[in-house]
């Protein structure tokens, strides 16, 4: 029990641990939209380019995280733009937008790291920076947090209708192209908060891995969101506490607690088939 | 509509003329922006209750010209009147069956829920679907044969099942212009004797609709009209 309990005796602990949670949810609710819509390239492309907010407001001195969410936003709208119906007409595919937005991006991120960052002052944000999250960054998690669920559950028949047939809510009245803009923007919100906690390189895993266990376990929306975001969470707890114990890194080893939930989950799905 | 501040499309929904026929087409052109019209001076009336085939080969423009109806194209030219009114004025009284590619079947979602869809436009947003829109689907999804199935993912039926699900939705709707989309292709026969089924009641609760098919010899339905795509051309229907 002690084991258990030992380690939230640390406040920096406890505050890494509202920070995964917040990170974690935020993700896991917004991951099942994302797989579900085929969308898996898009966090990927959003945890890189954070990195000329990031870039640029370390050269500043401001708040990395407002960097960072800057950069994302501006990346989602792109992708939305570059996503929309009139430019796929015009022969621009979606993951062919995220792809040009994405590389872009990073591009500009990587000059502007040569001409005024170094890498070795952004390294931590490449892997994560849980054990040491700020307070101004926690508040930011949370509220971020709390913004993605708000819009989940006020449209959530919205945007689940949209991103099964956008065709019939675009003909009841709901624009899907501004629905599929604005879950883009709550996934640059949900994606810098997941950098902070995984870092750079491993933010899909945050959106991606627990929707993908809760889409083995279940094939309802609602159940599946419940578990998607319980898995996160559980990812998170228990990654924070391996990575305490076994002194690992805490962003990589809640990645792989989360990958250990999914492989059991896989399991247990050809066990039942079988 | 109880509320148009909540509303989908919110000020921009107008009552129906009710002496207004369900549709008329004026010198309508219609193509997909960006790409020459494929149909050209479409001049046809549908009046409220009647039920029209619009007939043609695959790629003559059926499905164009039904999505330009329901406002998911915009018209090319001339002018198009939904009960008397432009259109998009009264989307909650059109619903568009389009074809089943169109659907991402693999989303977590229920048959019953699927239906569900059907009432949102009623419900509008920050609503919840009420009691009564629940009993609407139930009673739609037994016209159809789909109560066992009611808690089936949509990615588990078959292409019949799908056809009658996405006719359950419109049904659920309660509009009263029907546009189908080739709603009988590649239909098993106990689909096929159900979807007509259907069709008659709404019929006979004096629903208007348009039928496109490829051929109309596949339908057991009579139809009040048929119109035929030729070279680009709608011909056939009161003008």
């Amino acid at each position: 029990m002690n084991w258990l309990l030992e380690p939230w005796t640390h406040a920096f602990m406890r505050d890494a641990l509202a920070a995964g949670l917040a990170a974690g949810v935020a993700c896991g609710v917004l991951g099942v939209f994302v797989v579900f819509r085929r969308m898996a390239f898009v966090g990927e492309a959003m945890s890189h380019t954070t990195l000329p907010g990031l870039v640029i407001a370390q050269a500043k001195g401001l708040s990395l995280m407002a960097g960072a969410l800057a950069s994302n936003v501006v990346t989602a709208l792109g992708i939305a733009v570059l996503s929309s119906r009139t430019s796929r007409r015009r022969g621009i595919r979606d993951d062919a937008a995220i792809g040009v937005v994405f590389t872009g991006m990073f591009a500009l991120g990587v000059v502007l790291t040569a001409r005024i960052g170094s890498w070795r002052d952004l390294s931590h944000l490449l892997l994560g920076n849980l054990l040491s999250v700020a307070q101004g960054d926690l508040l930011f998690m949370l509220c971020a947090a709390v913004l993605v669920l708000a819009v989940i559950l006020a449209l959530f028949k919205e945007l689940e209708l949209a991103s099964y047939d956008s065709t019939y809510a675009d003909l009841i009245g709901i624009r899907s192209q501004r629905l599929h803009a604005l879950l883009l923007v709550l996934i640059a919100f949900a994606v810098v908060s997941g950098v902070q906690v995984v870092g750079v390189v491993l933010t899909s895993a945050l959106l991606i891995t627990p929707a993908a266990t809760a889409a083995l376990l279940t094939r309802r929306m609602v159940p599946m969101l419940w578990l998607s975001a319980t898995t996160a969470a559980a990812a998170v707890v228990g990654g924070l506490l391996l990575s305490y114990h076994a002194s690992l890194p805490s962003g990589a080893t809640i990645v792989l607690m989360a990958a250990l939930f999914f492989m059991t989950a896989w399991i247990w799905r050809r066990t039942q088939r079988g | 509509m109880k509320d148009t501040a909540l509303s989908y499309g919110g000020r921009h929904l107008h009552a129906p003329d009710p002496s207004a026929p369900a549709l008329a087409l004026h010198s309508v052109a219609a193509g997909h922006p960006g790409a020459a019209p494929v149909l050209h001076d479409v001049n046809f009336v549908l009046p409220a209750g009647k039920r029209f085939a619009l007939v043609g080969p695959n790629g003559s423009g059926k499905s164009t010209l039904l999505k330009t109806v329901a406002g998911l194209l915009p018209a090319r030219g001339g002018d198009i009147r939904v009960f008397g009114l432009r259109v998009g004025a009264c989307h909650h009284r059109t619903s568009y069956v389009p074809q089943r590619q169109s659907i991402n079947w693999d989303f977590p979602v229920d048959v019953a829920r699927f239906t569900l869809a059907g009432r949102f436009v009623h419900t509008g947003w920050l609503r919840r679907p009420s009691a009564e829109c629940h009993a609407v689907v139930d009673g739609v999804l037994a016209s159809l044969g789909l109560t066992e199935i009611a808690r089936r993912p949509i990615g588990e039926l078959s292409g019949g099942q799908q056809q009658r699900l996405l006719l359950a939705r419109a049904a659920a709707q309660e509009s009263d212009l029907l546009l189908l989309d080739e709603p009988l292709n590649a239909v098993d026969a106990a689909s096929r004797v159900l979807v007509g089924a259907l069709l008659d009641r709404l019929q006979t609760a004096g629903k208007s609709m348009i039928v496109s098919t490829h051929d109309v010899g596949i339908h057991d339905l009579p139809f009040d009209e048929v119109l035929s795509i030729e070279d680009g051309m709608v011909r056939g229907g009161a003008r």
